[in-house]
């Protein structure tokens, strides 16, 4: 932190108890935020789009609202949004041509829930396009660099909303994971970030990618951050037919109780001989500190981590052809010129409108669909998940917690794992098949490899983010390493 | 190589995509590389095994039959590309 910018890293927490004091105002806040985002962005390209006037006019009636005693913790705190979350009235590409001058007529649920709560919207997040990819590089607005060494990307698909709360931009960021999109991004870029269990947030106004895998969730500085935030996004949505119809939790309570007796599961697969012994280290190290704390470790195992990866690019690229289905050209998004006849429309449009690395998937997925292959791949792939699915179970019949890296490596040098889309899906080797059993994740800094950041990551049972939290809080609580902050722009701010 | 260019320009003919014949190559290389990494999961035995579309099995629930929609076509109109007297237009397909 520079001694000039005293509020850039501050936690959102810490920002409430500014306001709740006096001390500052949310009008102020907006403004600071604001500034900050245009002095220092054009290089990290975090931010796709600001919203100058409607941030200032949100702050203003925060500002009204903490006067009128009608507040939550969150009110007057500036946010920013994945570019994937439908803004009403701001613009939602998903960071793709296909979407670029989309003004969506509504806002998603989890938009209009942190609204209600008196959040400020400041803007939108870059990210890899319609959230297909582990870098950001596939974004049609350019890509993001890793606040900690811009010569490097920051993960992906949130990669943009990871860089910025690194970069001191925003407290609280919101993304989605549908395979790792919140977790590997926070990883690379030193922060925290929470997938909840599947059906735990609304999908409703999130651009559909993989919808049975599609979660959205917090991105922050602290745990105790993650949960007041999951606390206003999470809830049941009559509008979103996978929501879960569960009570309102409070994520914030018993936050910082003991961990004394909890077990924490070692997958043997995610400590094999192929991870990174610089990152197993970090991890091993992290797992110290919470045994300090009075946590088991446990071995557990989970046989078929590594056909993991095979089973999600079935499935997310099946889901992903049908839901993109729905960019024809006609109803919204992008249209070519002069098309010939209807047939001619789709084509160019489609063609026209999505990146190299989304027609792919959409390809794959409808091959894997289609008619003599729909049983070898997407019913086998189906079958393999359930089988997937009940290891987790199994795991967690004798543990509270399973424990292991978020991301294989650190932030890589762009264009390094572009070439071949292997080399690229193997980053959410640790994070997909949590997805795939619609359990919850969660990254936090764990230490430093050359400079760069390594996140632990925590899976718990389904609808168990409490414990997820408590076990990250508890974390926070012994470490430092979630206070680093990158030096942004040679520290001129 | 697991599929021919004429097997991924039929696939994309499917998904109504376009590729260009000088990129058709290098997308069915890469589409390759793919089917070749799912491949492996013939090796898992699923006999039996019910397929999993929801992670946790949820049923499609149903709600009261009532109207709870009011009319939004002109909101919902407003990112088309083009419309006319309330329908989205589309390029002549009967002559």
């Amino acid at each position: 932190m520079t001694a000039q910018d005293p509020m850039a890293f501050a936690t959102a927490r810490e920002l409430s108890a500014m306001l709740a004091e006096g001390k500052t105002s949310s009008v102020e806040l907006t403004q600071y935020f604001l500034e900050r985002i245009k002095a220092n962005d054009d290089h990290i390209n975090s931010v796709v789009t600001l919203c100058e006037e409607q941030a200032l006019a949100s702050a203003k009636a925060a500002d009204q609202r903490r006067r009128d005693n009608s507040h939550t913790a969150l009110t007057g705190i500036p946010l920013l949004h994945k570019d994937i979350f439908c803004t009403q009235g701001i613009k939602t590409t998903c960071s793709s041509r296909m979407l670029e001058n989309f003004v969506p007529p509504y806002d998603a649920t989890v938009v209009q829930k942190l609204n209600e709560a008196g959040t400020v919207t400041l803007g939108k997040t870059n990210m890899d396009e319609f959230a297909m990819g582990s870098s950001t590089e596939t974004s049609h607005f350019g890509l993001t660099r890793n606040p900690w060494d811009t010569e490097c990307v920051p993960g992906g698909s949130s990669g943009g909303s990871a860089a910025a709360v690194a970069a001191g931009f925003a407290p609280l960021v919101t993304g989605t994971d549908t395979g790792g999109s919140i977790r590997q991004p926070a990883a690379l870029c030193g922060i925290t970030g929470l997938k909840p269990t599947y059906g735990r947030v609304s999908r409703l106004g999130i651009v559909a990618f993989a919808s049975s895998l599609d979660q959205a969730g917090p991105m922050t500085r602290t745990v105790e951050d993650a949960a007041l935030m999951l606390n206003a996004m999470a809830g049941h949505d009559p509008l979103d037919s996978t929501s879960a119809a569960r009570d309102q939790e409070d994520f914030s309570a018993g936050l910082s109780d003991s961990i004394r007796g909890l077990r924490i599961g070692l997958p043997k697969q995610y400590f094999s001989s192929d991870l990174n012994p610089a990152i197993a280290s970090i991890v091993r190290s992290a797992l110290d500190e919470l045994v300090a704390e009075g946590a088991e470790l446990v071995e557990v195992d989970l046989p078929l981590t590594h056909h993991g990866i095979a089973t999600y690019y079935v499935i997310a690229p099946a889901e992903a052809s049908a839901n993109l289905s729905r960019y024809d050209g006609v109803r919204f998004g992008h249209r070519c010129d002069d098309a010939e006849d209807l047939t001619d429309l789709y084509l160019r449009s489609r063609s026209e409108g999505f990146g190299a690395e989304v027609q792919r998937r959409i390809l794959v997925g409808t091959y894997a669909l289609s008619a003599g292959f729909y049983d070898a791949y997407f019913k086998k792939a189906q079958q393999v998940r359930r089988l997937i699915s009940d290891d987790f179970h199994r795991a967690f019949q004798d543990v509270d917690v399973i424990a292991g890296p978020a991301a294989p490596g650190i932030a890589f040098k762009f264009g390094e794992k572009a070439a071949d889309p292997i080399n690229m899906y193997m980053e959410d080797v640790y994070t997909l098949s949590v997805n795939l059993a619609g359990l919850p994740g969660m990254s936090v800094p764990a230490g430093f490899h050359a400079g760069l950041p390594v996140g632990l990551q925590l899976i718990g049972r389904a609808f168990d983010e409490s414990t997820l939290l408590r076990v990250g809080h508890r974390f926070q609580l012994r470490t430092d390493w979630h206070k680093a902050t990158p030096v942004i722009n040679g520290g001129a701010a | 190589m697991s599929v021919s260019s004429t097997d991924v320009a039929q696939v994309a003919a499917l998904a109504r995509l376009k590729i260009d014949d000088h990129a058709l190559d290098d997308v069915t290389q890469r589409f390759s590389r793919i089917l070749d990494l799912v491949a492996e999961l013939q090796q898992v035995d699923t006999a039996g095994v019910t397929p999993m579309s929801n992670p946790h099995d949820q049923i499609q629930r149903l709600r009261a039959d009532v109207v709870t929609e009011t009319d939004q076509r002109d909101q919902l109109q407003a990112p088309a590309p083009a419309v006319a007297e309330g329908y989205f237009l589309v390029p002549r397909v009967i002559d």
